[in-house]
């Protein structure tokens, strides 16, 4: 890519402004759903917004696969003064993992939505779809502290509206929507406490720039309880174990392709935005320092392992026991935050994605088998793995792969993990990671027997689900497979993100190495 | 052919006979008949390796990488073909076997059952020609969910515990100590490769080479070393042939063969004698071989009779590598071979009796072998040859291992072995005395006859492969000797 000194004259591609439209191209979708109206122009919106996401996505993650970083420039105007977004590979990692998602599930939507919701809904429902993925990729996109609060509250607004649209199901959506709403709420508020903190200490908003300024500062009260507050704010985002309750209602009881979205994309959002606070903006010697938020986060990360896969086992409801073992799952990305090292980080990093596609596999599933059999507890959809073969087939891929073994893209969390756990010779965590997945064998196994060794209920509809929804379904547990084996993408954007991370300040270096056309060239 | 292609073709011919039951499910005869020809091209794929043993050097084949720095490899060394040809073999006999036996019994799931079988072969070779442990761990997990809708195969409550508890005993085991074995071990020493003399040499001291190797006795769950055998028993709900040639040969063999692997290019032989480490795994191995002759002895149900005894004598290659002389470990690696050829004609034989009479335990199985006189022929040999008695197989395994132990200055397990020996002849002779010398007291079993010829020429076949490892036993250990680095 040429630099801005070589190409002063030339007039900027479209390809220099790949960061902005990452999020402009949903954010001008979402009003155009609503003015032109009309349900299928509404999906087919929405679908072109996610799927230019995706290549405008896949383009950022080549760019910047080398360690490289992407500085735009709103408007022109140089940081610190003017909003920056800053894309490297931590991020441009996490962008692929959303705009992939939405991809997938727009389609999946298309039955799956029809039979959840009803008609007079849907084009106000893409419209706050694509909004939720304009707040998502902005979020992880933005190099200004104040626009992700900005664009979290435009993902957290109308995730609280998509999760509310179940209630066409069940009414227990409107109250899982309103748990939500002031549990995120609060976190937010949380969050932009810390921001404001932090604006008060450094006199900016601009990332990069803050954590040049905040070098040092280490005993600055005021900092630390910035600190604090930003961690504990984006753990309720996260759903850190203690701070998990909106989760398990908000997916059991929104609609099946809004939970589809959730589980592979929210959570994964947030776990970036805490890893790029903590590393980038705070540096490691900060977070190092004040050693004692690695001994906070490692026993949560450990108990919500334990404790919300114990609970998953207990479930009745497929859907529900997969909203638990979300909660473990991320369990696992806090315990690669807490080992603090380059392994460890990747093992963060490299889970984010391979638990969003597993995730999405699985919720998909859940999806076909609402379309078919009216609900997931147990004893509904007895038997559906013999009539709907390749639903069934997902769920095993899907489930495989949540438990790790090899050959599946939960596996190669798993040994990056268990590998950072040895290398910081903790090998009693290492036993512990282990242990833990075995209650993901007990969760999962009772659902395959549930699918497979049963004769179907005679209520159900005893056949597969439509192809809009077993080809995506099987695009990501083809995915789980295949990011398995092949891991030269998954594991090299994880590990030059890990690295950049672990770099602190210097990963977050006010000269660009590459790109930065606009601003410096003006 | 090249060893390579012949490599793939070993491990791709038993997946194409997979969707090949899937396509033809419906016409019996062309499905099975195209497996069987996929079978036979199988085994003639891994003689061909063996046939290029001696002109072509044995290159690894790496395929790709899967994480940074560990490949998914293929290699052949002379264990590891041994085991591909055992399982490759010993598919084409169960499958018309199995053929007799589905057909005999009125089983359901045909194209099913016979697809998971192809994979689990599949699997099993592709953990013979692994290059390093990560391969090896990916095939072996392959090998426990393929098997898994085997076991679970009849779908009855009885068939889905048993199914429970032999996925729950396989999956958590490997899952929760051999992974963690196997990342720790990649932690240490920076490689996974087989390599002979080992790669731990140095990189590891004290307590902790008994543990690492602790993980790993207990983590390869398939060796079923006590207290983690009870998947083995539970196995036996399933269809006989998957008892014969998975529960006999492939799976619990790759639980063996992995073991010895391990032993051998992981810790290397002169490692292990050197630390002492392996000398607690040698008495849980002796245990393990007494204790479950003994509940072998006490069981009444044919099927689980012979199970207890193959966790007994897999203990036998497990002890073998405790050892650690390289007596030992060449007594272990025949035992793999013997014991195969052995338990599978018991199997066959058992299953053969339950298609005729359909009565499994062996308390009804009064005065048979006179109606089935090959059966039970069959598996007197079969029987003979895990006892140990020369001119069959199993004598030259036992006697290896006792000169092992002799070498290794543990006498007293000599004494285990010989013991051991007497106990199976006490649990197994019954069965054939039994059938051929007491008289039924009402004679229930007019009319009774041998079980359809398919069923009852394969235990057969594989009773004389016992007589012929007799003799060939010191070729199968020249070729063998390679594996233990010493220089010939």
């Amino acid at each position: 890519m040429a630099t801005a000194s070589e190409t002063p004259h030339i007039a900027l591609t479209l390809r220099d402004h790949l960061p902005i439209l990452q999020v402009l191209i949903p954010l001008c979708v979402a009003p155009l759903i609503v003015l032109l109206g009309g349900r299928r122009m509404a999906w087919g919106l929405a679908f072109l917004a996610s799927a230019l996401s995706l290549v405008v996505s896949f383009l950022l993650m080549m760019q910047v696969m080398d360690g490289s970083f992407i500085s735009y420039h709103l408007g022109g105007w140089a940081p610190p003064v003017g909003i920056e977004y800053r894309i490297d590979a931590a991020n441009a990692f996490v962008l692929f993992l959303i705009s992939l998602t939405a991809t997938l599930v727009v389609p999946f939507a298309l039955r799956s939505v029809a039979d959840e919701i009803p008609a007079r809904s849907h084009t106000l429902f893409y419209a706050c779809f694509t909004l939720v993925l304009t707040g998502l990729l902005g979020v992880v996109a933005t190099g200004d502290a104040f626009n992700v609060f900005v664009f979290l509250e435009i993902s957290s607004l109308s995730t609280y509206v998509l999760v509310s649209q179940g209630l066409y199901r069940d009414k227990r959506a409107l109250s899982a929507a309103y748990d939500y709403l002031i549990m995120g709420t609060i976190g937010a508020t949380f969050f932009v406490i810390g921001i404001g903190f932090l604006y008060m200490t450094t006199g900016t908003l601009n990332m990069a720039d803050m954590a040049e300024r905040l070098v040092g500062q280490g005993d600055n009260r005021t900092v630390q309880a910035a600190f604090a507050f930003i961690v504990v704010g984006m753990g309720l985002k996260v759903a850190i174990y203690p701070l998990h309750l909106w989760l398990p209602a908000a997916y059991n009881y929104a609609p099946s392709a809004v939970t589809v979205f959730l589980a592979a994309t929210s959570t994964k959002a947030a776990v970036y935005v805490l890893l790029r606070f903590m590393f980038s903006v705070f540096q490691p010697e900060f977070v190092f320092d004040t050693n004692l938020l690695l001994w906070i986060l490692a026993p949560f990360a450990l108990l919500a392992m334990f404790a919300a896969s114990l609970i998953a086992v207990f479930q009745t409801n497929f859907k529900r026991m997969l909203a638990y073992s979300s909660i473990a799952q991320i369990g696992y990305m806090l315990l690669g935050i807490s080992l603090f090292s380059v392994t460890g980080l990747s093992a963060t990093m490299v889970h984010l994605f391979n638990h969003g596609i597993t995730k999405a596999a699985l919720f998909m599933a859940v999806g076909a088998l609402v379309l078919r059999s009216g609900n997931t507890f147990y004893d509904r959809i007895e038997g559906m793995g013999r009539v709907m073969p390749l639903t069934g087939a997902a769920v095993v891929l899907g489930g495989l792969s949540l438990i790790g073994v090899p050959g599946t893209a939960g596996f190669i969390s798993k040994w990056v993990l268990v590998q950072a756990a040895f290398e910081a010779d903790l090998w009693w965590i290492a036993l512990l990671i282990v242990a833990s997945s075995l209650l993901a064998v007990i969760y999962m196994w009772r659902v395959i027997e549930v699918l497979y060794l049963h004769t179907p209920h005679p209520e159900a509809i005893h056949k597969e689900a439509p192809l809009s929804m077993v080809i995506p379904m099987w695009i990501a547990a083809g995915a789980c497979v295949w990011f398995g084996i092949d891991t030269s993408l998954t594991m090299g954007a994880a590990n030059t993100a890990a690295i950049g991370l672990m770099g602190g300040t210097d990963g977050m270096a006010l000269t660009p190495t590459v790109g930065g056309l606009l601003g410096n060239g003006h | 052919m090249d060893t390579n292609t012949l490599i793939f073709l070993a491990l791709l011919l038993p997946v194409l006979a997979m969707f090949g039951n899937m396509a033809f499910a419906r016409q019996d005869n062309l499905r099975d008949g195209f497996t069987f020809v996929c079978a036979i091209l199988t085994f003639g794929a891994v003689l061909g390796v063996l046939g290029n043993l001696g002109n072509s050097t044995s290159e690894e084949i790496t395929l790709l990488e899967m994480l940074p720095g560990l490949q998914i490899a293929l290699q052949v060394e002379p264990l590891g073909l041994m085991f591909a040809l055992v399982a490759s073999g010993l598919w084409i006999v169960t499958h018309i076997y199995g053929l007799g036996y589905m057909r005999g019994n009125k089983e359901k799931h045909h194209a099913r059952f016979f697809a998971c079988f192809s994979v689990a072969i599949s699997a099993a070779i592709g953990i013979a020609f692994s290059a390093n442990l990560l391969t090896l761990f990916l095939f072996y997990e392959v090998l426990t969910v393929s098997t898994y809708p085997l076991v679970a195969h009849k779908g009855t409550p009885e068939a889905i515990r048993g199914a429970r508890t032999y996925l729950g005993v396989l999956i958590g085991t490997s899952i929760a100590l051999f992974l963690t074995a196997i990342i720790w071990t990649y932690t240490l020493a920076g490689t996974l490769d087989f390599v002979p003399g080992g790669i731990l040499q140095g990189k590891v001291e004290g307590l902790l080479v008994p543990i690492l190797l602790g993980l790993f006795a207990f983590g390869i769950g398939k060796a079923a070393l006590m207290p983690f055998h009870r998947w083995l028993p539970a196995a036996m709900v399933a269809p006989t042939p998957v008892s014969a040639l998975l529960h006999a040969v492939a799976v619990v063999k790759a639980g063996v063969f992995t073991m010895l692997k391990v032993g051998v290019y992981t810790f290397g032989i002169d490692f292990l004698a050197d630390t002492g480490a392996s000398d607690w795994l040698m008495w849980i191995a002796a245990y393990t071989i007494l204790a479950s002759s003994i509940v072998a002895y006490q069981q009444d149900n044919l099927k689980r009779r012979l199970a207890y005894s193959t966790v007994s004598q897999l203990s036998y290659v497990t002890l073998g590598l405790a050892l650690a002389t390289q007596m030992g470990v060449m007594g272990g690696a025949l035992q793999i071979a013997m014991h195969a050829m052995g338990k599978i004609t018991l199997f066959m034989c058992a299953g053969a009796i339950y298609v005729a009479t359909h009565k499994s335990n062996i308390s009804e199985m009064k005065g048979l072998g006179r109606s089935m006189p090959f059966t039970y022929i069959a598996f007197l040999i079969g029987a003979l040859s895990i006892i140990g008695l020369p001119p069959l197989g199993g004598s030259w395994s036992k006697w290896l291992l006792m000169v092992g132990a002799a070498d290794a200055d543990h006498k007293i397990m000599i004494g285990v072995l010989m013991a051991s020996s007497l106990l199976s002849l006490s649990y197994l002779l019954p069965v054939v005395a039994q059938g051929f010398f007491s008289s039924s007291p009402a004679n229930p079993y007019n009319g009774i006859k041998e079980a359809p010829a398919f069923c009852y020429i394969p235990p057969v076949f594989t009773a004389i492969g016992c007589v012929i490892l007799f003799l060939y036993a010191g070729t199968l250990v020249e070729f063998l000797t390679p594996m233990l680095g010493v220089p010939q």
